[in-house]
């Protein structure tokens, strides 16, 4: 097991990784920034959220809606209440339907679920169709960012990955790569027994699956295999179809800065009697995995996140260490306050340090998450709050064991007027002997942290406080004004 | 004549005592009568970015006790008033959340109360310099703060010349500074980078926190002009 630190150390003496972390988000910070400005994509955002927040106060409601309208529009709607149940779900409808291989579109719930090597280890081939997963599975490794899964590779190392695939060496010219993933693609999209996508939307009044994509793949993979798995996690679902231009709007907008993606795929069932295309089954697996149990605790808002991204791109932690440093599906802002809510991990509980408080990120939220403040909330919960299935719930439950007693005890002695003066006074004294009248030293004990990296600055001589009484025995203490 | 209590935070009274010093200065020049109730020590904006409200908290009701007696509480911090307006409604409860709102909606950072509510820009300070200003994300984005700041350097005769990007964080972060100096280190280079290539003679912020984590890394790498509090160099410039 690393840790964060490492794995954040690791990556910034990455100079490749170094290289595309600073064109990728020099040029989406810019993109926001444009974004940012324009007074209609702020009403959108009020709207969206709303929107957002409205549904996930009623989770289980607007489920129930969906999965109704699903069902009556011919789809098998499953409910999956753990990853494993939803792996068991999508391995069993495999292997009854003799599934060889598997082409899948863009899916951050699969990669939660762990889903490729659990249909691996029934002998189906997978194929990831998304041109960023593409790149990531055939490095095998995971994706590094939800909107763009291998942001961190080079074009020389896409190259390789290509060439290997191809057999022979190919040119590195990004135009001749798409293609040659093109080709390969084609087959397997039109040789798949089975497509599995995600979902960035359901609406639950028509029961409308809507995927929105760049390159057209999702569309392939929901229609072209003779069966159709949608993976939706619960708070995807939204009240009605009337909804979807705002969120859709929204969404691409923040992920992007585009109006609206090349691909807005809307689907209602599965092929219909005078349908010329579609798959003859489709089904939802609609996947909870913890996500209910935030309903109507102070990490609710946390579920209206639409996954666009704009939290990782404008963070600057995000910046520094890329996605990988995190060891999680979700990495960024929105992985800092989900990952330890979702994964049960308790090595993810250090995630929540991963970030200045900088507030970037709540900013950039289209959808109105307060993602600062949670990660504040959730450095407190994790601190004192026991980890088990009712965790985190919306009543306080006792303490585990007093570890704040350190800052207990200090807030005690600094709400003291004697305490804060006799404390300080002697920290003073003891750095300032250590600092040997320097204004700045390489080190000092306590500080070893701030000291790896930078000057630590000592004590002055006289404390503020000490000043201000200095004056009020002579005002002319200060010179000029007073 | 306006009554001011200054707030002026336990790093500023223990590691850059001028900081307190050029704010009363300035306060002064700008025509307030500025008292230091003695009894003040921290806002307790560790305790809370470390998950420990309760800490927190006893800070806080400590600080409300002081502070409300006066109209206008003024710090020479971002970071510690949007400590106090954003989560000392949220931290206290009770009897205690009226006071805290009382004390919150009073309490306002230093170029902020300046400008914003006392509408004074020139406070007859003469400054020479060419200086960039780093935006620190809680007077920026809790306080809604950006121009203020600038516009009281620019009344003084100062060059405000802008980076790439004063909006990021500079990686200070409170104890993030000190739980991974791996990624905190890296980000005040950025900063600091950025700040160089605007060939300013000074760097400058509201928050002691960003200052001596920048100036500390500037010592260490050698990359980046001195950054100094901008009540410090607006007060310099009072000198007769």
């Amino acid at each position: 097991m690393t840790r964060l630190s490492d794995r954040a150390s690791a990556a910034i003496a990455d100079e490749n990784l170094q290289t595309s972390l600073r064109t990728l988000t020099s040029g989406l910070r810019s993109i926001a920034r444009h974004v940012g400005q324009d007074p209609a994509v702020a009403d959108r955002r009020a709207a969206a959220t709303h929107i957002r927040q409205e549904t996930v106060a009623d989770l289980d409601h607007w489920v129930d809606e969906a999965a109704q309208s699903l069902t009556a529009t011919g789809c098998t709607v499953h409910h999956a209440a753990t990853r494993d149940d939803a792996v068991r779900i999508i391995r069993g409808l495999a292997l009854q339907e003799q599934v060889r291989l598997v082409v899948k579109g863009k899916s951050m719930a699969t990669e939660e679920m762990h889903l490729n090597p659990a249909l691996e280890a029934d002998g189906i081939e997978v194929v990831e169709t998304d041109l960023g997963e593409y790149i990531v599975q055939l490095a095998h490794e995971p994706p590094s960012h939800i909107v763009g899964p291998a942001l961190h590779k080079r074009l020389p190392e896409i190259t390789e990955l290509f060439s290997q695939v191809a057999g022979r060496q190919l040119a590195e010219d990004p135009q001749a790569l798409c293609t040659f993933a093109r080709v390969e693609l084609r087959d397997k999209f039109l040789t798949a027994g089975m497509g599995i996508t995600g979902a960035n939307f359901v609406a639950a009044d028509t029961g409308t699956i809507v995927l929105v994509t760049n390159e057209g793949n999702g569309r392939m993979c929901s229609s072209l295999p003779r069966i159709h798995v949608a993976v939706v996690p619960v708070e995807k679902v939204v009240p009605r179809l009337a909804d979807i231009p705002t969120l859709v709007g929204a969404l691409v907008n923040a992920a992007t800065g585009q109006p609206l993606t090349t691909y807005v795929s809307m689907i209602t069932g599965p092929r219909r009697a005078d349908d010329v295309d579609g798959p003859e089954e489709l089904h939802v697996v609609f996947l909870d995995h913890g996500r209910r149990r935030l309903v109507g605790t102070k990490y609710q808002p946390m579920l209206a996140c639409v996954r666009c991204g704009a939290c990782l791109n404008a963070c600057p932690v995000y910046a520094k260490i890329g996605g990988h440093a995190y060891d999680s599906v979700y990495s960024g802002p929105m992985g800092v306050v989900l990952t330890p809510l979702l994964s049960g991990r308790p090595e993810d509980d250090e995630l929540v340090e991963a970030s200045s408080l900088c507030g970037a990120c709540t900013e950039a939220c289209p959808v109105g998450i307060p993602l600062a403040d949670l990660i504040v909330h959730l450095r407190a919960d994790l601190r004192t709050r026991p980890r088990d299935a009712s965790w985190p719930q919306s009543t306080p439950v006792p303490r585990r064991r007093p570890r704040g007693w350190r800052w207990n005890g200090w807030a005690r002695v600094w709400s003291s007027p004697v305490g804060y003066r006799l404390s300080t006074a002697a920290a003073r004294r003891g750095a300032r002997t250590l600092g040997r009248g320097r204004p700045w030293v390489r080190r000092l004990p306590g500080a070893k942290g701030w000291a790896a990296q930078r000057d630590v600055p000592v004590p002055a001589a006289r404390s503020f406080r000490s000043q201000w009484r200095a004056r009020q025995r002579d005002p002319r203490a200060w010179g000029g004004l007073g | 004549m306006p009554d001011v209590a200054l707030f002026v935070t336990c790093m500023v009274d223990n590691l850059t005592p001028n900081v307190g010093v050029a704010t009363v200065k300035l306060l002064e020049a700008a025509g307030c009568s500025v008292t230091f109730p003695e009894a003040q020590s921290c806002c307790g904006q560790p305790a809370v970015n470390s998950g420990e409200p309760e800490a927190a908290s006893a800070l806080a009701r400590h600080f409300v006790e002081v502070f409300e007696p006066f109209d206008a509480v003024v710090s020479p911090s971002g970071s510690c008033a949007a400590m106090v307006r954003h989560w000392y409604p949220q931290l206290l409860d009770g009897a205690w959340k009226p006071r805290a709102d009382a004390v919150a909606a009073r309490t306002h950072e230093l170029s902020s109360y300046l400008v914003d509510v006392l509408g004074c820009t020139d406070l007859g300070a003469r400054v020479q310099s060419r200086v960039t200003v780093h935006d620190a994300c809680h007077a920026l984005r809790v306080l809604g703060l950006k121009s203020a700041p600038r516009r009281l350097l620019e009344a003084a005769g100062a060059e405000v010349v802008e980076m790439s990007e004063p909006e990021i964080c500079c990686g200070f972060g409170g104890t993030f500074a000190e739980k991974h100096p791996e990624i905190s280190g890296p980000m005040a280079d950025d900063k600091l980078a950025q700040a160089a290539a605007t060939d300013a003679d000074v760097l400058t912020a509201g928050d002691t926190g960003c200052l001596l984590h920048l100036e500390g890394r500037r010592r260490r790498s050698g990359v980046g002009p001195p950054a100094v509090h901008f009540a410090e160099i607006l007060a310099r410039g009072l000198e007769p």
